[in-house]
């Protein structure tokens, strides 16, 4: 008791320090856990180039009628396998009927991107929901969500979809997304079932408990939040993921169907035309370029969010 | 150990039972498997009830599934009831030629994967280190198909233009040309190409993660401050232990290759197993893509079981009560 009254003179007064203690070094400015991520991740250079560039291919997919030069399926039979030019903006040249493949591409980007996009929002639902489940609840609602998934991923992964795609996906991209969102939560259910089962000893679910907190808030308010770094890096990856096989059963002609123009069936367009290079370099280009860009920003979240996590890649 | 294999072989049973039952039921409800049949001219009307009746299409899914079951486990896969051909000498065929193909890209890019991930791990942050890391981020953002018909188109043209035939650009053999022959492998060198530099990727990355990870442990110091040559600790010390973990990321990428097979076979025309099924998805011949579907399952279920008895026996600290 004396100490403190003692003391009370020195130590500066509770409330929001002066900025020339901050200068002085004396004390920290209180950040909160997303001001630190946000720092991490922006020190991470190939992520932020990465997030930008991403940005860019996105937003010119986004306004495919503003940015390409012509529609996707607008002819020019004057100009029928164009190499590519800067003349006329065919800059990755013309197929066969002469429509300009810059244009195609910018139009398959938007819809590889509303796929990729959906199935990770869609799977990540999916996953949270039934990893959630099984890791709080434990016993014989463990049991049999882990079962099932365990099921799914026995199953040959690529055949499956391709059979869902080609007898209920009648090439439509919604129904090819929903498909894919319905294979791609398994992993996403493993990680949040060990988080949950983790989270579930800890100090502050038993006090909530005690506070009479009920399931559904304490998993909620308390568990979820604190699970957010790998579900976040999980559904970016998967963005990537679903680009990638949503192109391969595209190209393999029992996905999205023309006249919906997708990168995969772009760049199987191409096969016909083994001379007429560009009309598989740029397609397939594209989806590197998407994948990668989105696998290096996944990279950097699992940085930023997840400090405690190894990293894998140098 | 014994115990441990004959109740996983147990468990395996529940698991491919489910899974042939959702295989069934998902393809079989998709559509009329008798569709083709109603479309041809030739098929009265009664008989194609007859047909109906004779595989319980006109029963309930269950009694359907249950007749499905029995007639591929006791007639070796059945008939394919579009072309009214047996299914298995296809089945038997295609595997075969897929074999050929899977196995031999997977010997390439386990031995190019393990060297460059060991290497890597040994020379970390060197410039050697940070290539193979950008391949391998190159590798996984790849779609195989891509990759495919740019060694194809590649080929091609080198033929187109300077009439050499270094590769064949698709199909499996020329007439009159065996298993084993140099003709073979001029077929088979690009489909086995594209795998390997795909499955390169998966292997050196988890295969320097392994090592590093094996790199820092005691046992591996312990092995130095005795005065071991840095030679002996690396080759009999860290990459023997780090080789463990590959086993089951092999045998987890069971389903992986074959569905890096159904797009490559598709590209270079080669037949097997993947080319085989997306003919058969086509035609819709439902008989004979549950068949296929059937025994990818039960070979990935073999896989991942082999992989869990062959990690016990590497990794003592494993013990099966």
């Amino acid at each position: 008791m004396t100490a403190a009254v003692a003391g009370g003179g020195i130590v500066s007064p509770p409330g929001p320090a002066s900025e020339e203690v901050f200068e002085a070094g004396l004390e920290i400015k209180a950040r909160s856990q997303w001001a630190y991520a946000r720092r991490r991740f922006l020190r991470h250079r190939l992520a932020v180039g990465s997030l930008v560039v991403i940005t860019l291919i996105f937003l010119a997919g986004a306004f495919a009628g503003q940015v390409a030069p012509y529609r996707y399926d607008q002819l020019d039979l004057t100009n029928l396998y164009h190499a590519p030019t800067t003349t006329a903006h065919h800059f990755f040249g013309t197929d066969e009927l002469g429509r300009d493949y810059f244009s195609r591409v910018i139009y398959g980007i938007r819809t590889s991107e509303t796929v990729g996009l959906f199935v990770a929002a869609l799977s990540t639902v999916i996953g949270v929901l039934i990893g959630a489940l099984a890791g709080y609840y434990g016993g014989w609602i463990d049991n049999v969500l882990m079962r099932l998934t365990d099921l799914v991923l026995t199953l040959p992964a690529l055949a499956i979809l391709l059979t869902f795609s080609a007898l209920y996906g009648s090439g439509n991209k919604w129904r090819i997304a929903i498909i894919l969102a319905l294979f791609f939560w398994t992993g996403l259910a493993r990680i949040v079932r060990g988080v949950f089962l983790s989270l579930r000893e800890k100090e502050y679910v038993e006090a909530a408990k005690a506070a009479g907190a009920g399931d559904l808030r304490i998993m909620l308010r308390h568990m979820l939040p604190n699970s957010i770094g790998p579900i976040v890096v999980n559904a970016t990856l998967t963005v990537g993921q679903a680009i990638l096989v949503e192109a391969a059963l595209a190209f393999l002609g029992l996905g999205i169907q023309p006249p919906t123009p997708a990168l995969g069936a772009l760049v199987f367009d191409g096969q016909d035309n083994p001379q007429a290079w560009w009309l598989t370099i740029f397609p397939g280009l594209t989806v590197v370029l998407i994948v990668l860009c989105v696998n290096f920003v996944g990279d950097g979240l699992r940085d930023a969010l997840d400090p405690t996590q190894r990293r894998i890649r140098a | 150990m014994l115990v441990f294999i004959v109740r996983r072989l147990l468990y395996s049973i529940p698991v491919l039972l489910a899974t042939s039952f959702l295989i069934f039921t998902a393809v079989s409800l998709s559509g009329d498997p008798a569709a083709r049949l109603k479309a041809n001219p030739r098929y009265s009307p009664a008989l194609i009830k007859q047909i109906e009746h004779k595989y319980k299409l006109d029963k309930p899914i269950v009694e359907r599934y249950w007749f499905w079951l029995k007639d591929v486990t006791t007639n070796k896969l059945g008939v394919s009831l579009n072309t009214n051909q047996p299914i298995w000498p296809d089945i038997k065929r295609v595997m075969g030629h897929t074999a050929q193909l899977i196995v031999t890209s997977s010997i390439i890019a386990i031995l190019i994967g393990v060297f460059v991930g060991v290497y890597s791990a040994i020379r970390q942050y060197s410039i050697f280190d940070y290539t193979a890391t950008s391949l391998s981020f190159l590798g996984f953002a790849m779609p195989t198909f891509w990759l495919a018909l740019l060694l194809q188109i590649l080929f091609v043209n080198i033929y187109l233009k300077w009439d050499v035939r270094i590769f064949y650009t698709s199909g499996l053999n020329n007439p009159d040309e065996g298993t084993f022959s140099l003709d073979r492998i001029q077929h088979l060198g690009l489909p086995v190409a594209t795998l390997v530099i795909i499955d390169f990727a998966l292997y050196s990355r988890f295969m320097r993660a392994s090592m590093l990870e094996v790199i820092n442990s005691d046992y591996v110091r312990t092995a130095r401050a005795k005065g071991l040559p840095e030679r002996r600790v690396v080759t009999h010390h860290v990459v023997r232990n780090a080789l463990i973990p590959l086993v089951t990321v092999i045998a987890l990428n069971v389903g992986g290759l074959l569905g890096g097979a159904i797009v490559t076979e598709s590209v270079f025309s080669l037949d097997g197993m993947g080319f085989y099924f997306r003919g058969k998805l086509q035609q819709l011949d439902l008989y004979a893509v549950m068949a296929w579907l059937l025994v990818t399952s039960v070979i990935i279920i073999l896989a991942n079981l082999l992989a869990d008895i062959v990690y016990g026996y590497l990794d003592p600290r494993i013990r099966y009560s």
